[in-house]
């Protein structure tokens, strides 16, 4: 068994049985599904914005290469500098590099997966930066050193309370465990932060390419604030992040807010252009976009599963999930968690090596049904245990099925089984669970119904 | 071998296989359009009504849930009462702005000292202003929301950085839904846009921790929307 799969099952198991974790979850997501479902009944046809949303993204990823040279050409027009990374050491070394070219010590951060998947943080601190991330969820997972737990909300699995013991020890500042209280805290913090940051980092959740623009969704305010004020902004998004026209975005803003938090619109909405241009007053001297590939070509070229690409990243499978509900985020070991993770992972990370997120589903396809562009996930998570075991078979459960097999097809052999079975089923009861049960991964929390002595088959052959 | 060409030489290398199309799978039968997907938006987005009275309603509802402030004026001559009343309930000393008619008038009837963003500021000044006053380029009924450019609400930080956002917007603005707002948009700048365009959504929000919702996480706790 990897590692891979050792830490998993050992981090899973603690969380299952975590009482805490399960109603800090619980209250987290208690009223998600209410507002969301009122969002979403409030459109006059969801499903028929559902499947032109599909169509929208499908156009997108299937013309990938002529949108992204059309984004791009038009991008460079008005004084952009786009970079391409083929992989996140490419991303990390462009964005250094950038950094040293500044000499910019400290750097503003709003919230951007893209990051957490190259470990941008870690390799820019490891140079001597300075990154302060200004998403308030953000900030307090980097204050506890700990990557997000979730997509959209990194910071759902904690307490009022762990956060203000969070504040105090490394702030010093933490009045109370109000929730409006510490988010003024942050505010106070950051806002220094923002007014001295050299470099202001953003992900992006958009781009468009009929008019070379980028759509960047949040609540706060922080990445506005990141796009207005240092002198230079950097941006790192998936080449998969493509839209065709900028008024597809009147259709996904509405979307993605209420899929992703139950919200009508997510408070700010902003489409970048380009840096500072001539007669406007503020912005960034230097816009520095790089798009990241980072295997996501590998996914492209999997024309199956191609439509997990369509991805708007708004966390509604996780949200609904009940797996993740039951072991958390961080259980996943990956940057992209829940039925969306477990689908993409394997083909961002190695199939062997994380196959076993194939298997952390109950298949009841929650997740299908609540994404907002028609992404195929549970069948998606079916294809790859299909391939994974194609790839390498295992062996005793191959064995087992052939002697199954054997036995059913075999009249004689499968009275005799039965009998065994039920000759034996004391037997069974008595080592049920332990270590002496062979099948004990099953056994220890299911229970086999009780075999009876007489067969159906008996008991038709028999009847007066 | 650039990168560029690296990058789209894998992606035209995939492409050759097709994928199926969007909706194959499940209930939905899968079906194709000749033109943009997303172009009938409107008969699937939340409905807006069909009077502009009924499109101000539905503004003025939809802003105050999203814990907006939304005044809509007779005509610009009762402002100048309406600002002074919140300059003085919040004690005012300073406001910022930037150069347009209707937010020249409104500053000239509040007659604070004003710091104005359009041959450029110092950032420290306006982090000290109590209000930003905008113009705007949109009201979005569908939404109770409002759309603005780095054009015409001057720059980037104005409607972000003080803690009071404060819109003046005429009546005619009022847009009924987000695809009317993006075709407008569209319209008026393209292709020399604006190089930030901003659809603001009641007042900055958080729910970070525990869920719970709080106001003015890092832009503007309170966001007052004047229409005249």
């Amino acid at each position: 068994m990897s590692t891979f799969v050792s830490d998993f099952k050992t981090r899973a198991t603690e969380k299952a049985g975590d009482l805490r974790h399960r109603s800090v979850i619980r209250t987290a997501l208690r009223s998600y599904e209410i507002v969301r479902d009122k969002r979403k009944a409030a459109f006059q046809s969801w499903e028929s914005a559902r499947q032109a949303a599909a169509e929208t993204k499908w156009e997108a990823i299937n013309h990938l290469d002529k949108h992204l040279v059309a984004l791009t050409s038009k991008l460079e027009a008005r004084g952009t500098k786009v970079h391409w990374a083929s992989t996140g050491a490419q991303a990390r070394e462009i964005i250094a590099q950038i950094l040293r070219d500044k000499k910019a010590r400290s750097i503003i951060k709003s919230k951007a997966m893209t990051s957490e998947e190259i470990h941008l943080n870690h390799a820019l601190e490891k140079e001597g930066f300075t990154v302060v991330e200004s998403d308030l969820g953000e900030f307090i997972v980097q204050l506890r050193h700990e990557p997000p737990y979730h997509i959209v909300f990194p910071s759902m699995h904690l307490t009022r309370g762990e956060i203000k013991d969070l504040f105090q020890k490394e702030l010093g500042d933490a009045p109370s465990d109000s929730p409006e209280e510490l988010t003024m805290v942050a505010r106070r913090v950051m806002r220094q932060k923002y007014l001295t940051a050299d470099v202001g980092f953003t992900g992006g959740n958009f781009a468009i390419a009929e008019t070379g623009m980028i759509s960047i969704t949040e609540n706060e305010g922080n990445a506005r604030l990141t796009a207005a004020l240092p002198k230079t902004m950097v941006t790192l998004m998936g080449i998969e992040k493509v839209l065709p026209c900028f008024s597809d975005l009147a259709l996904f803003l509405p979307m993605l807010a209420t899929a992703g938090a139950g919200q009508p619109m997510t408070c700010y909405n902003t489409m970048y252009s380009g840096p500072r241009q001539p007669g406007e007053c503020d912005g960034p001297e230097e816009w520095h976009v790089i798009l990241l590939d980072n295997r996501r070509t590998e996914l492209l070229a999997d024309a199956e599963q191609r439509d997990s690409l369509h991805c708007i990243r708004c966390g509604a499978c996780l949200n609904v999930c009940p797996i993740f509900r039951n072991v958390g985020g961080h259980t996943y070991g990956t940057t992209y968690s829940g039925p969306v993770g477990a689908v993409i992972t394997p083909h961002l990370r190695g199939l062997q090596d994380w196959k076993h997120l194939s298997n952390a589903s109950s298949l009841c396809g929650a997740c299908t049904e609540a994404c907002p562009v028609k992404i195929d996930l549970h069948h998606h998570l079916l294809q790859n245990r299909r391939n994974a075991s194609a790839g390498e078979p295992a062996f005793f459960e191959r064995l087992a099925y052939q002697i199954f097999g054997l036995v059913a097809n075999e009249p004689v052999f499968w009275s005799l089984a039965k009998k065994l079975g039920w000759l034996t089923q004391p037997l069974q009861r008595a080592v049920k669970g332990s270590a002496l049960d062979p099948a004990k991964a099953w056994t220890k929390t299911r229970d086999l119904p009780p075999q009876p002595r007489e067969s159906f088959k008996d008991w038709w052959r028999n009847r007066k | 071998m650039s990168e560029r060409e690296n990058i789209l030489g894998r992606i035209r290398e995939a492409l050759q296989v097709s994928a199926p199309l969007p909706g194959a799978h499940g209930e939905t039968s899968a079906h194709t359009h000749t033109e943009s997907p997303a172009s009938h938006a409107r008969e699937w987005l939340p409905s807006v009504g069909a009077t502009g009275e009924e499109q101000f309603a539905l503004f003025a509802k939809n802003a105050a849930d999203l814990k907006a402030d939304f005044q809509l004026l007779a005509s610009r001559d009762e402002l100048p009462a309406a600002l002074k009343k919140i300059a003085a309930a919040e004690k005012w000393s300073r406001v910022a702005s930037h150069e347009g008619e209707l937010s020249n008038f409104a500053c000239k009837a509040l007659g604070l000292p004003v710091t104005l963003t359009d041959r450029g500021y110092d950032v420290q000044a306006m982090e000290k202003c109590d209000a930003g006053i905008t113009e705007c380029d949109a009201l979005v009924a569908q939404t109770g929301g409002v759309a603005v450019t780095s054009r015409s609400a001057g720059g980037r930080a104005l409607s972000v950085l003080p803690p009071h956002h404060v819109v003046v917007a005429r009546r005619e603005q009022l847009v009924a839904d987000l695809p009317a707002a993006f075709a407008l948009l569209q319209q008026k700048y393209a292709p020399d846009f604006p190089s930030m365009i901003s659809f603001i959504t009641g007042p900055s929000r958080t729910g970070d921790i525990e869920r719970i919702l709080v106001l003015g996480a890092h832009g503007p706790k309170q966001l007052t929307i004047f229409c005249v």
